[in-house]
C-alpha cells in the first residue's frame, strides 16, 4: 500500500464518538410481525379504530410488496420476524416536565451536547425528545400553543388533534407507497407532528432529536408537518445512535405538506452509526421524505448532511402541484469505510411556472459507495418549469466509488432544464500545499471538504451548520494522516 | 542556517539530485539557475517536505536540526515557506480563512497565541498593500479562478503574512509579465531581512534584475556545478547553458 493509500485510510479510519447505550428499562414487544402485533401497537398507543384500520391495511399491503432491489446497495437479505416492532422507555406515567424525566435520558442528552434545560433557557429551540419510540419531553409547547402552532408527538396529536391527523396523514406518501413507508405505515410508534396555523410564521426552529436506543429494535418514526397557508417552519431534524453489533431497521416517514403561499424549511443532520471499519453493525436507514407544495406559491426546501448510517436509502422530494411553488434539496452525503449510500431527490413538477433546485455534494472515503439518483419530471401541464441540478462527487482514496443516476423526464417543451456535475479526487497536491503553509494534514482534509460542501452549509441554520461542519471532521477523521 | 550536504534525491527511483551541496546564512538571496530538468523543482520539493521525493543519501542540516526529519507542516512551522510554482486551487475555501487558518497553526506551534479575527485582519490588510494586491482576492476561494500573475501575488502574501525564517521561491517568474514580475520581486525584497534567507529558483535571469542574489549557483544534472555572484547570471545569460554543461563535463567535480 502506497504512503498515501495508508495515511488515507488512518484518517478516514476515525472511531464513532457517540457510541454508548444508555440503560433504561424498556417495554420492548416480542420479535416478529403479524396483524396481531400491528394491532398490539395501536392498542398500546390507545389510538383509534380508524387509525388501526389504516395500519392493518398498510400492513396488507406490506405482505403483497417486494423490498426494493434497484438501490446501488448490498447487504444481507432482512429477516423481518426478527425484529421487535415496539419499544417504549418504562415510566409509571408521563412526565410533565423535565423534572419528571429519567435522569439517565437527559445525561444521554449531555452526552450528545444537547442540554435539553440550557437549550430551554438559552437556544430558543423546542425539542420534541424522541427516545426510541415515545416522545418523553416536549419543551416550548406552551408558547407555541399560544400561536396557535401545534408541535408534539405524533401519538398526542393522534389523541389531541384527530381530524388534522386523519386529514393530511398519507396525503402525500400514501401507505402503499414503497416498502419501507408500507412497513411503516403499519407499524410505526411515535414521531412527530406540526401544524403551524394561517399566517404564522413560527419564531423558532422547531428540532427534534432522534435516537436509536434500545438493541435490536427497529425504529419507525413517522413525522407529520403542515403548514397552512401564509405558514412559515423550519424544522431540524439530528440523530446519533449508540454502538452496538446488529444491524438496525430504520423505515421513516416524513410527509410534508405547504399550502398556498407557505414556506417549510426542513433540515437533517443524521449521524446513525455507521457500523466499525469492516462494516459490522450499524444502521440501515431506508427512509421515504417527501413534500407537496399543494398551494401556490408554496415552498418547501430539503437541507440535509448525511454522514452515519450503514446503508443510506433516502430521497426526500418534492411534488410541485401548486402553480409557482418552489421545491429544494440541498445536500451532503459522506460515506466512509464500508459504508453505503443511495441517495438523491424526486422534484415533480405539475403546477405552471414551478421552479426547483438540486444541489448534491457526495464524498466518498474508505471502501464505501456513494450513489446518486434523481429524478426530476416535468409533467405535460407544467409550462415553464424550471430545474437547475448540479451534482459534485469528491473522492478520497482509490478505494471508494462515486455513481451519479440523473433521471430526466420532460413532457412539456416549455421547460428549461440545466444539468452540472462534476468528479474530483482530493489531492495530494491540494494536501501538500495545506501541509507547506503549516496546516495539518487531518486540518487539511477538514477544510478542503467543508469548501466543497459550502453552498450546501449556507443553507444549514446557523448553529446546525457548525454542528455539520464538525460532524464531518468527526466523520473523516484519520481518513488522510 | 541551512547546510545541505552531498544531497541525493530520485523520483519514482529515477535520481535526479547526484550530490548536491549548498550552504545559506541569514541575511544571504541565492539563486540557483539551470536548464529545464536539472532538478531545481527537486529540490525546492526536498527542502519544502513533499513525499513525492525520496533522499537516497546525503543530509539537510536546517537551525542545527535534521530537517529530513521533519513533516511538511512542521518545516512550515520551522519557518521554510515554498511559494509554488503552480500555486493550487481549493474550491470553495476563502483566502482569507486559508491564511488564518495557516497563521494560527503556525503560531499555535511556536506557542505563540492565536490571532483573533480582528487583529488578524488587520495584519492581512497590511500584507496586502505591501504585495500590492486587489484586496478582493482575499473573500475568493484559494488561488480559484486567480490569473496567473494573481496566484503568484497571492504565494507572496502568504510568505508575507508566515513570515518565514527560510524561503524558496520555485520559478516564481513563470508565467508572469514584466509588471506582474516586479511586483512580486518587490514583494520578496521588502519582506527580505538580516534575519531571513531566501532561495530563488529560476530558469531566466530576469527575475534577478529585480531581485538581486548574493550568490548565484547553476545546477546541471542534480549537481551545483558552478556557482558565483550575481555576474554569473548575466554571463548564463549571453552564453546559454551549454556554456556551463560543456565547463561541468571538463571541471568534474562542483565547488
Amino acid at each position: 500500500m502506497s504512503t498515501e493509500a495508508q495515511e488515507i485510510q488512518d484518517l478516514t479510519g476515525g472511531e464513532y464518538k457517540y457510541g454508548f447505550v444508555t440503560d433504561i428499562e424498556s417495554d420492548t414487544v416480542p420479535k416478529g410481525l403479524n396483524e396481531d402485533v400491528v394491532r398490539l401497537i395501536s392498542s398500546k398507543k390507545e389510538e383509534p379504530e380508524w387509525l388501526l384500520e389504516w395500519r392493518l391495511k398498510a400492513f396488507r399491503m406490506w405482505q403483497q410488496m417486494d423490498e426494493p432491489r434497484w438501490p446501488n446497495v448490498a447487504y444481507e437479505a432482512i429477516d423481518y420476524q426478527d425484529i421487535s416492532y415496539y419499544s417504549a422507555p418504562r415510566m409509571k406515567e408521563k412526565p410533565k416536565s423535565l423534572d419528571e424525566v429519567d435522569p439517565e435520558l437527559l445525561a444521554t442528552y449531555e452526552k450528545l451536547g444537547i442540554p435539553l434545560r440550557e437549550q430551554e433557557m438559552l437556544a430558543g429551540v423546542a425539542v420534541d425528545a424522541v427516545f426510541d419510540s415515545v416522545s418523553v419531553a416536549t419543551t416550548f409547547k406552551d408558547k407555541l400553543k399560544d400561536m396557535g402552532i401545534i408541535f408534539c408527538s405524533f401519538s398526542e396529536a393522534v389523541r389531541e388533534h384527530p381530524d388534522l391527523v386523519r386529514r393530511y396523514l398519507g396525503s402525500v406518501v400514501p401507505a402503499a407507497d414503497n416498502f419501507f413507508a408500507a412497513l411503516n405505515s403499519a407499524v410505526f410508534s411515535d414521531g412527530s407532528f406540526v401544524y403551524i396555523p394561517k399566517g404564522v410564521r413560527c419564531p423558532m426552529e422547531l428540532s427534534t432529536y432522534f435516537r436509536i436506543n434500545s438493541s435490536e429494535t427497529g425504529q419507525f418514526e413517522r413525522t407529520l408537518i403542515v403548514a397552512d397557508e401564509g405558514a412559515y417552519v423550519s424544522y431540524l431534524e439530528g440523530c446519533t445512535a449508540p454502538i452496538r453489533d446488529e444491524n438496525q431497521l430504520h423505515a421513516a416517514v416524513v410527509e410534508l405538506v405547504a399550502l398556498d403561499n407557505a414556506q417549510i424549511k426542513y433540515s437533517t443532520v443524521q449521524n446513525w452509526y455507521p457500523g466499525d471499519k469492516d462494516g459490522k453493525g450499524g444502521i440501515y436507514n431506508f427512509v421515504t421524505k417527501r413534500g407537496k407544495c399543494a398551494g401556490v406559491n408554496s415552498k418547501i426546501s430539503w437541507t440535509q448532511v448525511e454522514t452515519g448510517s450503514a446503508i443510506t436509502w433516502k430521497y426526500p422530494s418534492c411534488i410541485l402541484s401548486g402553480d409557482n411553488s418552489v421545491g429544494e434539496f440541498y445536500s451532503v452525503a459522506v460515506t466512509n469505510n464500508m459504508q453505503q449510500a443511495d441517495t438523491g431527490t424526486k422534484m415533480i413538477h405539475i403546477g405552471k411556472n414551478t421552479r426547483s433546485t438540486i444541489v448534491s455534494k457526495g464524498i466518498s472515503a474508505g471502501r464505501s459507495q456513494n450513489t446518486y439518483r434523481g429524478l426530476v419530471k416535468i409533467s405535460k401541464q407544467a409550462d415553464g418549469a424550471r430545474n437547475f441540478s448540479q451534482c459534485d462527487s469528491m473522492l478520497i482514496g482509490d478505494a471508494c466509488g462515486a455513481h451519479t443516476f440523473p433521471y430526466i423526464e420532460n413532457h412539456n417543451s416549455s421547460a428549461q432544464l440545466e444539468h452540472e456535475a462534476s468528479t474530483s479526487k482530493i489531492g495530494e497536491d491540494q494536501i501538500f500545499y495545506c501541509n507547506q503553509r503549516g496546516i495539518a494534514t487531518e486540518d487539511a482534509v477538514n477544510m478542503i471538504v467543508n469548501g466543497f460542501c459550502k453552498e450546501v452549509f449556507r443553507e444549514l441554520p446557523m448553529e446546525f451548520a457548525v454542528e455539520a461542519q464538525k460532524l464531518l471532521g468527526i466523520s473523516l477523521e484519520g481518513s488522510v494522516g | 542556517m541551512l547546510d545541505i550536504r552531498n544531497l541525493h534525491a530520485s523520483v519514482a527511483g529515477k535520481p535526479i539530485l547526484k550530490g548536491l551541496n549548498l550552504s545559506v546564512q541569514p541575511g544571504e538571496i541565492h539563486a540557483i539557475m539551470g536548464p529545464n530538468g536539472s532538478g531545481k523543482s527537486t529540490l525546492a520539493g526536498v527542502l519544502a517536505g513533499r513525499d513525492l521525493y525520496e533522499v537516497t543519501e546525503g543530509e539537510i542540516i536546517y537551525k542545527g536540526r535534521n530537517l529530513l526529519e521533519l513533516s511538511a507542516e512542521e518545516r512550515a512551522c520551522e519557518g521554510v515557506f515554498l511559494a509554488f510554482q503552480y500555486p493550487v486551487e481549493i474550491p470553495g475555501v476563502s483566502n482569507t480563512y486559508f491564511l488564518k487558518a495557516a497563521l494560527n497553526a503556525v503560531r499555535k506551534y511556536q506557542g505563540q497565541a492565536e490571532l483573533d479575527a480582528v487583529d488578524f485582519l488587520a495584519l492581512v490588510k497590511e500584507k496586502v498593500q505591501l504585495v500590492e494586491m486587489n484586496p478582493a482576492l482575499l473573500n475568493r476561494p484559494v488561488n480559484e479562478g486567480f490569473s496567473g500573475g494573481e496566484k503568484k501575488r497571492n504565494e507572496i502574501l502568504q510568505m508575507a503574512v508566515l513570515n518565514p525564517l527560510l524561503s524558496i521561491l520555485d520559478e516564481t517568474d513563470s508565467g508572469l509579465d514584466i509588471d506582474a514580475l516586479r511586483i512580486v520581486a518587490n514583494g520578496v525584497n521588502k519582506l527580505h531581512t538580516p534575519d531571513n534567507a531566501a532561495i530563488v529558483v529560476t530558469h531566466y535571469q530576469r527575475l534577478l534584475n529585480y531581485i538581486v542574489p548574493d550568490f548565484v549557483h547553476v545546477l546541471v544534472d542534480g549537481r551545483i556545478v558552478t556557482s558565483g555572484d550575481k555576474e554569473l547570471a548575466f554571463h548564463l545569460e549571453e552564453q546559454g547553458y551549454d556554456w556551463v554543461k560543456e565547463h561541468a563535463d571538463t571541471a568534474g567535480q562542483p565547488a
